[in-house]
């Protein structure tokens, strides 16, 4: 408390969380304030800790699974896919192409909620009530669709090592397809009320700018990284279980502020959208699973799998000592290399631009702290 | 025995029938704020408790009651508990000089009423007097300066509950409320007095009059006023996008984030019944109070059929339909940028168009 303000006063210290309702879930931030004004700010994370990884040295390649899906809670689906994808690589275990094709369609949906779910939080931080119930209105259906599928909303544990549980239950693709129809006229009515609305302007305009050669040297992806305009998605970089088949663009941002951002998210949902679109248009019949043995046991090494995941570039990286349980598994968990960046953004914003940034940074605390 | 009826037991009577209708539209004004953000938002609001949840806001109410009232330990507990009480006491005095209706709006009814009571002398001297027959509880000449000047005394009470409750939350809350109040009280009070040049008059009842007189609405002449007065009372009355002296995803609660119990609620009823007193404002000031529409035009007479109340009534929930309509839609904004708005903009427009005002009054 030595250091003084500019008006000669004492520095006000703030906790901002855990118990906050803005900070979606249990992040603490210490702020060091000037007024409202932001000195420094520092991340205290670790309260959602569980130890995911210590626990899958524990378990089988195979039991390991579900707590993937309790990593990133939002995104469930995807998380799963890449450790499965990186099982898969090991054990060069091949997926039949309807397989294939129905994890991508799940694994979009699963963007478009997260996505969904980012937008609704983010409004309502800024204080559009409105945004946050519509947003969650389309979550619904999706978390609908799951429950066909997966059997469950949140925690899906949606595939299996080569390919599917279960094949697509009677009128999914109708469902689906009547999902992705209505879609568009849904996020015109979101962006119709943020997109040219002043005070949503003014709030993220400028607000939390990183230029794209900084956000690659704080190893950022995903959206935030995009935003900056650096065309990374690994989807296109390095695709992997079949995305080279499917046609979609990267949008990017010119300005790296919260603003650009969040056209980007938005137009991702588009994006995915296409992607679904194609994969019904195109959905192959056949097996939806592979020959995999009884016990999986990948041969010694070390491999790394990564995919684009709704938050950034999510890896796995596994070492296999030639037994049946995995030596180490390391994630690489986008959002918490992202939320380092959250004390560069917010140095000199103000109290209520923190909001702003720690939700355009899409944060999910069960992925960071894991 | 007639003194004492028209100066004392009449204007006890309407003042009970004020305070009652105020509380009672303030706790349905939340029923109202939750139905229609809900029906905004696709979903249905209170449903549960009553018809259509018609008895939530009691039920509410009650809650509020039974909630351990917590006071923090290193809390100035006097200031304290006595905070939310200057909020609320001042919203609620400002209706002490709001009409409701017009001069003689009881004139009829005390007619009917006081024969059975007093000689037919003493009821013409009772209904002489407006006071007893007035739709309102006291038309004083400096009506205007009463409603703004009483209403700026809650400011008071939010900064003391702030600042007693020795937390840096509720601190930073208060904070910004005054800087936020004082500013776009400004404001407000240079749009109010762009419109008092018309009538030239304080007293709220002549306003009215003289619209009525002169037959057009001094929104009609005053549209620039009428806009600034309404986004100065979001402000004042700290309602979206204007709320970040409660804004909940930044400061938890704003400066009511210690109180618990029904001192929380006073704060709520304060702040419901300051957007009565906007709306009310609004409809006195730019629509014509009591009047029906189009107020001289003959052939629309059988519109006085209904009573200048129900007019009244009918603007105010216009107004009050129109705040929660821009919470259902608005973002909110930042502390500087609601500065700026107040100072730079909002602030300039106002003085312009006084003088704009001035200048044409002057001129013709």
């Amino acid at each position: 408390m030595d250091e003084r303000t500019i008006l000669d006063a004492h520095e006000l210290e703030i906790n901002l969380g855990p118990q906050h309702p803005a900070t979606h879930g249990v992040l603490q931030v210490k702020l060091k304030l000037d007024g409202e004004r932001v000195l420094d700010a520092e991340c205290v994370i670790g309260y959602l800790h569980r130890g995911v990884e210590k626990i899958s040295e524990n378990r089988n390649y195979v039991k390991c699974v579900p707590y993937y899906d309790r990593t990133d809670y939002i995104a469930a689906v995807s998380n799963v896919y890449g450790y499965i994808l990186g099982v898969e690589k090991m054990m060069e275990i091949e997926v039949p192409e309807r397989a294939q094709y129905i994890r991508i369609m799940m694994t979009e949906f699963n963007r478009i909620a997260s996505h969904l779910l980012w937008l609704a939080t983010h409004a309502l931080d800024i204080g559009a009530l409105t945004v946050f119930l519509y947003c969650f209105r389309e979550r619904e259906e999706i978390l609908k669709l799951f429950e066909a599928l997966f059997g469950a909303r949140l925690t899906t544990h949606a595939f299996r090592m080569g390919g599917l549980w279960m094949d697509l239950p009677e009128g999914f693709v109708d469902e689906a397809r009547k999902f992705i129809d209505d879609f568009p006229k849904k996020v015109d009515e979101y962006e119709q009320l943020l997109t040219n609305n002043r005070i949503w302007i003014d709030r993220t305009k400028g607000v939390g700018v990183i230029s794209g050669e900084e956000a690659v040297d704080f190893g950022l992806s995903g959206g935030v990284l995009r935003g900056s305009g650096v065309n990374y998605d690994v989807r296109k970089q390095r695709p992997y279980g079949g995305y080279d088949r499917f046609d979609f663009d990267v949008p990017l941002g010119d300005n790296g502020d919260t603003y650009d951002r969040y056209l980007v998210r938005v137009e991702e949902m588009r994006q995915s959208r296409r992607i679904i679109q194609q994969v019904l248009d195109r959905l192959p019949d056949g097996p939806i699973r592979g020959k995999v043995p009884r016990v999986l046991k990948p041969p010694v090494g070390e491999y790394y799998s990564g995919i684009e995941s709704p938050r950034g570039e999510l890896g796995y990286y596994i070492v296999s000592d030639g037994s049946a349980v995995p030596f180490r598994v390391r994630i690489r968990p986008p959002t918490f290399i992202n939320l380092q960046a959250l004390r560069r953004l917010v140095k000199g914003l103000l109290v209520a631009d923190v909001i702003a940034v720690i939700g355009t940074l899409d944060v999910v605390l069960g992925e960071i702290d894991r | 025995m007639e003194t004492v009826l028209t100066y004392v037991i009449i204007p006890f009577i309407k003042i009970g029938i004020v305070a009652g209708v105020v509380l009672l539209g303030v706790a349905y004004l939340t029923y109202m704020e939750r139905k229609v953000l809900g029906h905004i938002q696709v979903r249905l609001g209170p449903m549960r408790v009553g018809w259509h949840g018609l008895l939530q806001p009691i039920a509410d109410g009650l809650k509020f009651v039974i909630k351990e009232d917590i006071i923090p330990l290193r809390a100035d507990a006097l200031i304290y508990s006595i905070a939310p009480l200057i909020s609320f006491i001042p919203a609620l005095l400002v209706f002490s000089v709001i009409p409701f209706g017009p001069p003689q709006a009881f004139e009829n009814l005390l007619r009917w009423v006081l024969p059975f009571f007093l000689s037919q002398a003493a009821v013409e001297n009772v209904v002489k007097s407006t006071v007893a027959t007035g739709g309102f509880v006291a038309d004083i000449n400096i009506g205007v300066l009463l409603v703004l000047s009483v209403s700026s005394v809650g400011i008071l009470g939010i900064i003391l509950g702030g600042w007693a409750s020795n937390s840096k939350y509720p601190l930073l809350g208060a904070l910004r409320s005054s800087a936020q109040m004082v500013s776009y009280e400004v404001a407000l009070g240079f749009t109010v007095l762009s419109v008092l040049l018309i009538p030239q008059t304080l007293s709220l009842v002549e306003i009215v009059q003289k619209q009525q007189e002169s037959g057009v609405w001094y929104v009609f002449l005053q549209p620039v006023a009428f806009v600034l007065f309404f986004v100065c009372g979001l402000a004042e009355t700290n309602r979206n996008p204007f709320d970040l002296p409660e804004a909940e995803s930044e400061l938890v609660g704003g400066f009511h984030t210690e109180y618990s119990g029904f001192r929380f609620a006073i704060y709520f009823l304060a702040e419901y019944t300051n957007m009565i007193t906007i709306s009310a404002m609004a409809t006195i000031l730019f629509w014509g109070g009591w009047l029906r529409p189009f107020p001289n035009v003959a052939w629309l007479g059988f519109l006085d059929l209904v009573p200048g109340f129900i007019w009244f009534m009918a603007k105010v929930f216009v107004f009050l339909y129109i705040f929660i309509w821009i919470r259902g839609t608005l973002p909110r904004l930042r502390f500087d940028q609601l500065m700026q708005y107040g100072w730079k903009v909002f602030l300039p427009l106002a003085l312009a168009n006084l003088m704009v005002t001035a200048a044409i009054l002057l001129l013709v």
